[in-house]
């Protein structure tokens, strides 16, 4: 009992870690990744000493940046302006960040594993409820926003805030009817027993995956997912030509840092849920518990230590893949009208999920059987 | 659920309950609302009940209290600088309150209120039992209730319906004639 405890501590901090490496990962490629679409050289100031140039590097690139910016960020003035509510301008960034802090404990990133004859199961917390906690959790984070909008006694502030808000009570509709379609294949709420599901192979050769099977609630929670992490094309609270910085633009030094970790750890939050709904979560293809069962009928065994291991690091390696393509997203596309935006919510992605959780209802019910 | 964690939670909800009605700041009061509404949810999953529980987070703490942010700030309303109304008024209100107290407290209290803890059985509160439920024994009530959901959704897009060639909505012209 005991141990169970400590190993979910410890799991549970190891998730939240992870989340906010990813931040700093996704940090690293907002500064050099988008360089590199864009043709630039992008932040290359920074060295620690000179060690990067002696070495005959321009800087050490990814600790660089990622160091330098939170370190310049905290030793900033932390500015509160006058006529503020001081005690919700402060709460506010924490407030937006919690929600999705506590949301990585849920995501499953592995199978079990065996250590000195205890089998413990990959997940910090091993939810029964998993998929109506997810929801819970990231309908909470519209209030950081909306605080800090409203707080800030700026109008521009309060203006982001009100778009945030409903741009993410919106957009939560498509993402719940997008993760109910995906309960209803699956047929539990438990995110480990969907992953679980997602093993083994149709035909052969093809992963049973869940983006094979619902195709259409993938495209509906990575368009939604965007949306909720607020970034572009879907930055409408924070557009910088119309509203300066948006919600956040009376936010200095520590606190906007907080705002934009929140940004971060969103998108990466996005990147696990659609490995885990859809990219197979920790499955590696055409691996069972025993080893490779490869489509020609090849087979290679594995140790079951190492099958456990493969699987992190294959769920890692999909949330990264996910990551860069969200980067990617943002780079690429302009920003939408704020009309635009709404009509693609509630006259497009909402009916689309609707008929989509018609359509899984009517095939589990002809079918007899979920998945 | 250990004892001292129900007190505890039981004291941070009647706490949070009474910041919503002592604090003269309207947001200030809907965030100590939140906090109510998210105490009950923590003890209605420590209960077992956890659908209920999750639920209240995602429809009441999630969803209705932002439609209430959003009418403060429609409204605009602002702090109160103190307490305001007739004399008449405050008296009346506070015998109705020691009365409302007086009441509660005798109905509350042993001889009437028998305290029983039973053991619930197994998946009780789950999303399967529930909904089992919710699709058998009360399916009548609850297809009822989704058609009047219905019905008011379609009544309030007909009455915030632009008519074509008018900037007024179809209420204002109704409550001008």
């Amino acid at each position: 009992m005991t141990i169970e405890l400590v190993a979910s501590a410890i799991k549970a901090i190891l998730m939240i870690v992870l989340g906010l490496n990813l931040s700093l990962f996704l940090l690293y490629f907002e500064r050099k990744g988008s360089a590199l679409i864009q043709d630039r050289i992008g932040s290359n100031r920074v060295t620690i000493t000179g060690i990067g140039k002696r070495m005959g590097m321009p800087n050490l690139g990814i600790i660089n940046t990622t160091i330098a910016d939170p370190v310049k960020m905290f030793t900033k003035e932390d500015f509160i302006p006058a006529g503020a509510d001081k005690f919700l301008h402060t709460l506010a960034p924490f407030l937006a960040l919690f929600p999705v802090m506590i949301t990585f404990v849920v995501i499953p990133f592995g199978d079990t594993i065996s250590i000195a004859g205890h089998r413990i199961g990959l997940e910090a917390a091993n939810l029964n409820a998993g998929a109506l906690y997810l929801l819970a959790t990231i309908g909470l984070g519209v209030y950081g926003v909306a605080l800090a909008g409203w707080s800030s006694n700026n109008r521009w502030a309060l203006l982001g805030g009100i778009r945030a808000t409903a741009q993410m009570i919106s957009y939560e509709l498509a993402m719940g009817l997008a993760i109910v379609s995906v309960i209803m294949t699956f047929g539990t709420l438990n995110l480990q027993e969907i992953v679980r599901g997602q093993g083994g192979v149709w035909f052969g050769f093809l992963p049973r995956w869940g983006i094979f099977v619902q195709p259409l609630a993938f495209i509906l929670l990575l368009v939604a997912g965007a949306a909720e992490s607020k970034r572009i094309p879907f930055d409408l609270p924070e557009s910088d030509s119309e509203l300066i910085q948006g919600y956040f633009t009376e936010y200095s030094g520590g606190k906007q840092a907080v705002f934009m970790l929140t940004d971060f750890a969103e998108q990466a939050l996005i990147a696990m849920l659609l490995t885990t709904f859809f990219l197979g979560g920790w499955q590696v293809p055409w691996l069972m518990r025993d080893g490779f069962h490869l489509p020609g009928g090849a087979f290679l065994a594995v140790p079951a230590l190492v099958v456990s291991l493969l699987g992190v690091v294959a769920f890692l390696v999909k949330v990264v893949a996910l990551c860069i393509f969200l980067g990617m997203v943002r780079w690429t596309l302009p920003r939408f009208r704020y009309d635009q935006l709404m009509r693609l919510g509630w006259k497009g992605l909402v009916p689309l999920g609707l008929f989509n959780v018609l359509l899984t209802a009517f095939v589990v019910v002809a079918t007899g059987s979920a998945h | 659920m250990p004892p001292f964690l129900y007190i505890f939670l039981g004291a941070l909800a009647i706490v949070s309950a009474l910041g919503v009605i002592v604090q003269r700041n309207p947001i200030h009061s809907l965030l100590a609302l939140i906090g109510t509404l998210m105490t009950v949810a923590v003890l209605f999953i420590g209960e077992d009940a956890v659908v209920v529980g999750f639920l209240q987070i995602i429809v009441y703490a999630g969803a209705i209290m932002v439609l209430f942010l959003f009418v403060i700030w429609l409204l605009n309303l602002q702090v109160e600088a103190g307490p305001t109304g007739h004399l008449a008024l405050k008296i009346f209100g506070s015998v109705a309150a020691a009365l409302l107290v007086t009441e509660l407290f005798f109905i509350l209290t042993p001889p009437h209120l028998q305290v029983k803890f039973t053991h619930q059985p197994a998946g009780y509160g789950s999303l399967a039992s529930l909904a089992g439920k919710l699709f058998t024994d009360y399916l009548v009530a609850f297809e009822v209730t989704s058609v009047l959901l219905l019905a008011a959704v379609v009544g309030s897009v007909a009455l915030a319906r632009k008519l074509p060639g008018t900037d007024d909505p179809r209420v204002a012209r109704k409550i001008a004639s």
